[in-house]
């Protein structure tokens, strides 16, 4: 076969800890190829060895059969290797053209020559159908849109070689076929993907062969068409998955969250929730379900107190919490799995077992008359990283240094050890490996049969069918539509996403 | 290698660029570097006298050095502890002068007087960025002017009538000893040095151990989780810039109550609150590695002064050489980044 990589028998240890063993990828020219494993396989250190982000203790790496030293991203950007990282590096108040030439400058008499880059943009975006504005703010654009820059950067740079690092991850369904139709129109034009994806859906749909790695070690390398979804998922845990999560029918019993004529307004000061009544009781999964935009944050945000509600009540078994400060609300037994985990759910630089305590530190045993006792804050963090199966070196590990799916279950045992009255859980499943998917909608599940409330919001349709017992709909800032998964299919809750009305009047 | 091995290394490194381009300077200008070094060396270390000389010297730019250190570590940027300090100094030598009362209480009055005054000063900035948003560097660099002026206001118009300086404090508020002078062959030691160090152990303390460094450090990485997690963060910022200004007024209050016994009108800046940005940068922003920055920039400003006399390398020269250490010193992201490549092609 003809490659245009070859990665051979790559080793990466850090600090004694060996995150890749062995691992053999090779990429044949014009294919997508996915890369799967658990969370914490070694994915994303192998592509970051790939773009010379880290250097291998062992193997070789080889580009269109000759053997390189990629020493540093930029020999990776000479060789024609472009990667599009999971956390995007774009700064928002520059344009997409002056983000994409940043670095790359086009100059003319010693300045900048924008005109003549924002040109290129505008060629390359139509070429493969990107449709972005080569002179719009990031900060003004979708998470989707400011992906496509993120593809332009290497296309600009001249990337013969796409690394897509969970790129699926942060977008909507609708986002995620876009993506689709861009990866294969980047094929067609002779370019070569690597695709990191825990969606395995998406592998069978686009990818011609997939590499499996498991805990660090690679398991093998097989043709889409000769497997399937479950094959795929036991060769990556190591046994069999069940992607269907068995529940019993819930037996709600009083209201916990009872949200009435909410209105929230976004940052820019729009409204965003527009006189939202809800209603969540113990013992059930409420899940919302909606676009993204429609109010879904700044309805999360309301209750949980980050954001000043301009009318309305928020109660919780029967208590007005309306505008309580997040700390109140906390210790009013609500615990929130935040959708942005890097931005409000981790301190990335303390180690992953000080932020197990980031809501309870300043209680008994952690805290005693002001003076931190760490001793008890890393027994409870080595509990819970054990308790929720977090693959971390150890419990001192700075946070930042984790895999993207294991800082998320290490936020997700921690909110869900405080057993609260209500678990708030915004997309808890972004980015996490099948097996852990599994394992956490188990703990949600847990949560309703404990005769707690749980308030899901996903844009994965299956997760909310699966999972929720009851299925809001929510439409520019209000709920349209209350239905029960077992009553409706996806492409009713899609008609009613983009806001036709069921049955007027319900009352929620 | 190890990351400690890192942390040690740059510091070091960096010093010893600085010193060895302040050689090149020596060299090309018609000096004898090595002369000029033992003149250094002699100067900072040679006989008890000096090295009092540079434990004096180091006392104030240990709290300078704390007090950037320790805003820093919560994410904020004191450049004011310069006008911390004036402030701080003046309330000691005023509590110090106008009161009469037993040392055990006179002398941790003066101290608390200049914590406070410094706080107050750090406050403002704290506050302003709290609530409005306004930066703190941009606050905290015009305060510094405020100060300069206020005191001297204060020292010619409401303290003494119209003299240049202030009375003496009474020797109940005094930090001077005896038993230092003594020891070091009649420097001006003082008891501050013990203060500086017990100040440093407080620093570590409060920001490693207590459930307030906790939060304080946490706001300083990220408001967003920390706001998510229930702590005030406006508190928070205010709280860490009121600290800082204390750490910054005992600065001052060194020089009030230990090296010069009163306050004086004041031309321009001492300097020891901007070399207090140098010492916390050297020292990593850690306690320890503020104590020994200190120690370096006391030894060297102390020793920069017999280099004339004993070697005969010009004093501008001299102020060349530090301001050499310190831009090598600042530089060190570059010394890292040097450091990586190395450690790549090692690798190889
Ligand atoms: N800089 C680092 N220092 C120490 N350990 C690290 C570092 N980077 C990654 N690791 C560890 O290496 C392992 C593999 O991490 P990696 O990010 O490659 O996983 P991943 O397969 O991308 O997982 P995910 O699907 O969750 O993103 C993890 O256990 C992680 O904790
Ligand atoms: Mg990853």
């Amino acid at each position: 076969m003809d490659y245009v990589i070859e990665m051979l028998g790559i080793r990466k240890e850090f600090n004694g800890f060996v995150a890749n063993d062995n691992i053999t990828l090779q990429l044949a020219r014009g294919e997508i190829h996915a890369l799967l494993g658990e969370n914490g396989a070694g994915k994303s250190t192998l592509m970051n060895v790939l773009f010379g982000l880290y250097q291998p203790e062992a193997g070789e790496i080889k580009v269109n059969g000759k053997p390189v030293h990629i020493t540093n991203p930029n020999i990776a950007n000479d060789l024609g290797i472009g990667m599009v990282h999971q956390h995007f590096m774009l700064v928002d108040t520059f344009t997409v053209t002056e983000n994409i030439i940043l670095g790359n400058e086009p100059k003319k008499l010693g300045t900048v020559n924008l005109k003549q880059a924002e040109q290129k943009v505008r060629e390359l975006s139509e070429q493969y159908g990107l449709a972005v504005d080569p002179s719009a703010k990031i900060a003004d654009i979708s998470v989707g849109m400011q992906q496509r820059v993120e593809i332009l950067k290497t296309l600009y740079r001249g990337a013969e070689i796409l690394i897509f690092d969970e790129p699926t991850a942060v977008l909507t369904p609708q986002e995620i076929k876009e993506l689709i139709q861009i990866m294969r129109a980047l094929i067609k034009e002779g370019k070569s993907i690597i695709l990191i994806t825990h969606k395995l859906k998406e592998i069978m749909e686009v990818c011609d062969r997939v590499t499996v790695i498991r805990k660090g070690k690679g398991i093998g390398t097989v043709d889409v068409s000769e497997t399937n979804p479950n094959h795929l998922a036991s060769l990556m845990v190591g046994r069999d998955v069940t992607f269907t999560t068995e529940k019993t029918a819930a037996e709600p019993k009083q209201t916990v969250l009872e949200v009435r004529g909410l209105s929230v307004n976004d940052a820019r000061g729009v409204q965003a929730v527009r006189d939202l009544d809800l209603e969540v009781r113990a013992g059930e999964i409420v899940g919302i379900c909606g676009v993204d935009g429609n109010g879904q944050s700044e309805l999360i945000e309301a209750i949980t107190g980050l954001r000043k509600v301009s009318a309305g009540t928020i109660e919780l078994n029967g208590k007005e919490i309306t505008s309580f400060k997040p700390r109140k609300v906390t210790e009013s037994g609500v615990a929130h799995i935040p959708q942005d985990r890097h931005k409000h759910g981790l301190v990335l630089d303390y180690p992953i077992g000080a932020n197990m305590v980031l809501q309870t530190y300043y209680q008994k045993p952690f805290s005693k008359s002001g003076i931190m006792n760490y001793k008890e804050v890393y027994k409870k963090a080595n509990t819970l990283i054990e308790e929720f199966d977090v693959r971390t070196p150890s419990e001192t590990t700075l946070a930042r240094a984790l895999s993207g799916g294991n800082q998320q279950k290490a936020i997700i045992g921690r909110e869900v050890d405080r057993n609260p009255d209500l678990l708030i859980a915004a997309q808890p499943t972004r980015g996490l490996d099948v097996g852990a998917i599994e394992f956490i909608h188990r703990r949600l599940i847990e949560q309703r049969d404990n005769g707690k409330a749980v308030l899901l919001l996903s844009f994965e349709l299956d997760e909310i069918m699966n999972v929720s017992d009851r299925i809001a709909v929510i439409y520019e800032g209000q709920i349209v539509a209350v239905v029960d998964p077992k009553e409706t299919t996806e492409q009713e809750l899609g008609l009613l996403m983009a806001g036709s009305k069921r049955g007027a009047g319900e009352r929620v | 290698m190890s990351k400690k091995w890192a942390v040690l290394a740059v510091p070091v490194i960096s010093v010893l660029l600085g010193l060895l381009a302040g050689a090149v300077i020596m060299l090309v200008s018609g000096n004898n570097p090595a002369a000029g070094y033992m003149a250094l060396w002699n100067g900072a270390f040679g006989d008890s006298f000096y090295a009092g000389e540079t434990l004096r010297q180091m006392t104030p730019y240990i709290f300078a050095g704390l007090a950037v250190a320790f805003a820093f570590r919560t994410g904020l940027f004191n450049i004011g502890v310069e006008g911390q300090l004036l402030v701080g100094w003046l309330a000691s030598v005023w509590v110090g002068v106008a009161f009469e009362l037993p040392k055990v209480i006179h002398l941790p009055l003066a101290v608390l007087a200049g914590a406070a005054a410094g706080a107050v000063w750090g406050f403002i900035p704290g506050f302003l960025k709290a609530r409005l948003r306004v930066h703190e560097v941009i606050v905290t660099i015009m305060l510094n002017y405020t100060a300069l002026h206020v005191t001297n206001h204060f020292i010619r118009n409401v303290i003494s009538d119209g003299s240049d300086a202030t009375d003496v404090v009474k020797e109940s508020a005094s930090l001077r000893s005896p038993f230092l002078e003594n020891l070091t062959d009649f420097s001006s030691l003082h008891n501050g040095i013990f203060l500086a160090v017990i100040a440093a152990i407080i620093m570590w303390f409060l920001l490693e151990k207590t459930t307030l460094g906790y939060e304080l450090r946490a706001v300083g990485y990220n408001q967003h989780a920390s706001e998510y997690a229930g702590m005030n963060v406006n508190r928070n910022i205010i709280l860490s810039m009121v600290i800082s200004g204390a750490f910054a007024g005992i600065g001052g209050s060194m020089q009030g109550l230990g090296t010069f016994g009163n306050m004086f009108i004041n031309s321009g800046f001492s300097g020891i609150g901007f070399d207090g940005i140098a010492v916390a940068l050297l020292g990593g922003n850690t306690a320890v590695g503020v104590v020994l920055a200190a120690l370096l920039f006391g030894a060297l400003k102390v020793g920069s002064l017999n280099m004339p006399v004993e070697s005969g390398v010009p004093n501008e020269l001299v102020e060349i050489v530090i301001a050499l250490i310190i831009f090598f010193v600042a530089s060190s992201y570059m010394i890292t980044w040097l450091l990586s490549r190395f450690k790549k092609k090692e690798a190889k």
